[in-house]
């Protein structure tokens, strides 16, 4: 069972898309999930043979558990490959370390800490993993339950947000840009594309981020353990408000590599999905970054909160037309102000500011984003 | 015909926003007033109108698609050009 959210300790087997015998290849779908950021279509991360199904649907099982054996293509690799592979250290093989405070708290709580998947560094058994052993897993769904349990993603956001403001020593940045060069290309490049592939300004955006992330890696990557981890793509996540309560920000993979338009279909895509149900396992798992935007609701500026174990949150407001000094004169600009929240572990505020100031020099180029 | 650009209208809000209550949806009153549309939803939403009734919508005239009453205007006399 995947883990496809910080504080994700389990999830349900619905169904099964492929069966045993059948030939899979990376990226492949091969079960649907329940969690509690919804329904997820679990990928596999190797190609091979589905040799056998462990966990049959229904079931509830904690995060880490094997879910089927799958045999891998490579032909060097006599045990066979057991998807999928959560990013964290080992259950059993060798010997286990326990943090000082984790094995104080694992005997307080009647807990064997070496039972548990460590996440600290090397694979070590943090205060962490035995909290998040102790806590009851969630309740299986209902019956013909609706593919959103509201209630249970409430309380996945709160322990996430909960973590976050306990252990991240945030800072915070806010940065005014000038969006008038940004939104007179968008118009003019949207009046010359087909309705199907109109950008949104948001897409500008987010491919500005992570360009702007080139520059400044340290505010891309994860904090495991007592370091951060830099990550090898940029992979945004997108804040995306679901109807009926709660949020999601599943990943948009290698966004600085991406040209707009692949940029903006991907995004479309990745929205609907989100809305609908049916996003896949990397996508929750992998982002490396993430991006609100509360423009829409009004915000003129956002203080967002950074979701562990990333590093860094960038938050637009709303765009507002404002008296603006462009050389010694005062015109009417749209502008809108771009946030930085941030891990004080991972970066200082002088970079921080490096990376605001990125973003703006980026969006008074649009032409260039791709 | 403007009563089926009407149900057109609302079958396709009805697909971008499920949860909308439609029948009582103000004709006068901007959509984004009455339900919880963002741009992605509103982009959705001229590009199923443009698929369902083949009507080429400029982003300039998105203003023009504010309200139902609008729309049903605005959607007339682009499919009578």
């Amino acid at each position: 069972m995947p883990i496809l959210g910080a504080d994700m300790t389990a999830g349900t087997l619905i169904a099964w898309r492929k069966q045993p015998g059948e030939r899979l290849a990376r990226g492949d779908i091969i079960a649907e999930v329940e969690t509690d950021k919804g329904l997820i279509d679990v990928e596999v991360f190797v190609g091979g043979v589905l040799e056998r199904i462990v966990v049959p649907p229904g079931a509830t099982v904690p995060t880490g558990t094997v879910l089927a054996v799958i045999r891998e293509d490579t032909p060097a690799a006599p045990p066979p490959a057991v998807m999928p592979a959560p990013p964290a250290g080992p259950v059993s093989g060798g010997r286990v370390r326990v943090s000082p405070l984790a094995r104080k708290l694992a005997d307080r709580l009647g807990i064997d800490p070496t039972t548990l998947r460590g996440t600290g560094t090397g694979g070590a058994v943090t205060r962490e993993d035995v909290e998040r052993a102790a806590a009851p897993p969630p309740a299986p769904p209902a019956p013909g339950r609706a593919r959103m349990d509201v209630a249970r993603m409430r309380q996945s956001i709160a322990a996430a947000m909960a973590r976050s403001k306990r252990e991240i020593p945030h800072y915070y940045l806010a940065h005014t840009v000038d969006l008038h060069r940004t939104l007179t290309w968008l118009a003019d490049e949207n009046a010359r594309r087909p309705v199907t592939e109109r950008l949104l300004y948001g897409v500008a955006l987010i491919k500005a981020v992570a360009l702007a992330l080139r520059e400044v890696p340290e505010l891309n990557g994860l904090w495991r353990g007592d370091r951060l981890e830099p990550a090898g793509g940029v992979h945004v996540g997108v804040a995306i408000s679901l109807r009926g309560g709660g949020l999601v920000s599943p990943a948009l993979h290698d966004a600085d590599r991406q040209p707009l338009g692949d940029l903006m279909r991907a995004f479309r895509d990745l929205v609907q999905r989100a809305r609908s149900g049916g996003l896949r396992s990397s996508e929750l798992a992998d982002p490396t970054i993430t991006v609100t935007s509360l423009g829409e609701q009004g915000v003129e500026t956002v203080f967002p909160i950074v979701y562990p174990p990333q590093v860094a949150i960038v938050g637009f407001g709303r765009i507002v037309e404002r008296p603006w000094v462009v050389d010694g004169a005062i015109v009417a600009r749209r502008l809108v102000t771009a946030t930085l929240s941030a891990d004080h572990r991972a970066s200082d505020g002088h970079r921080g500011g490096l990376f605001l100031a990125a973003v703006e020099r980026l969006l008074q180029a649009p032409e260039r984003l791709g | 015909m403007t009563d089926d650009l009407r149900a057109t209208i609302l079958k396709t809000l009805g697909e971008i926003a499920p949860e909308a209550d439609l029948a009582a949806l103000e004709p006068a009153v901007a959509f984004r007033e009455q339900l919880d549309l963002d741009s992605m939803d509103l982009l959705n939403f001229v590009v199923a109108l443009h698929d369902t009734l083949g009507v080429e919508i400029p982003e300039a005239d998105y203003p023009k698609l504010a309200t139902l009453d609008a729309c049903v205007e605005y959607l007339a006399a682009r499919r009578g050009r």
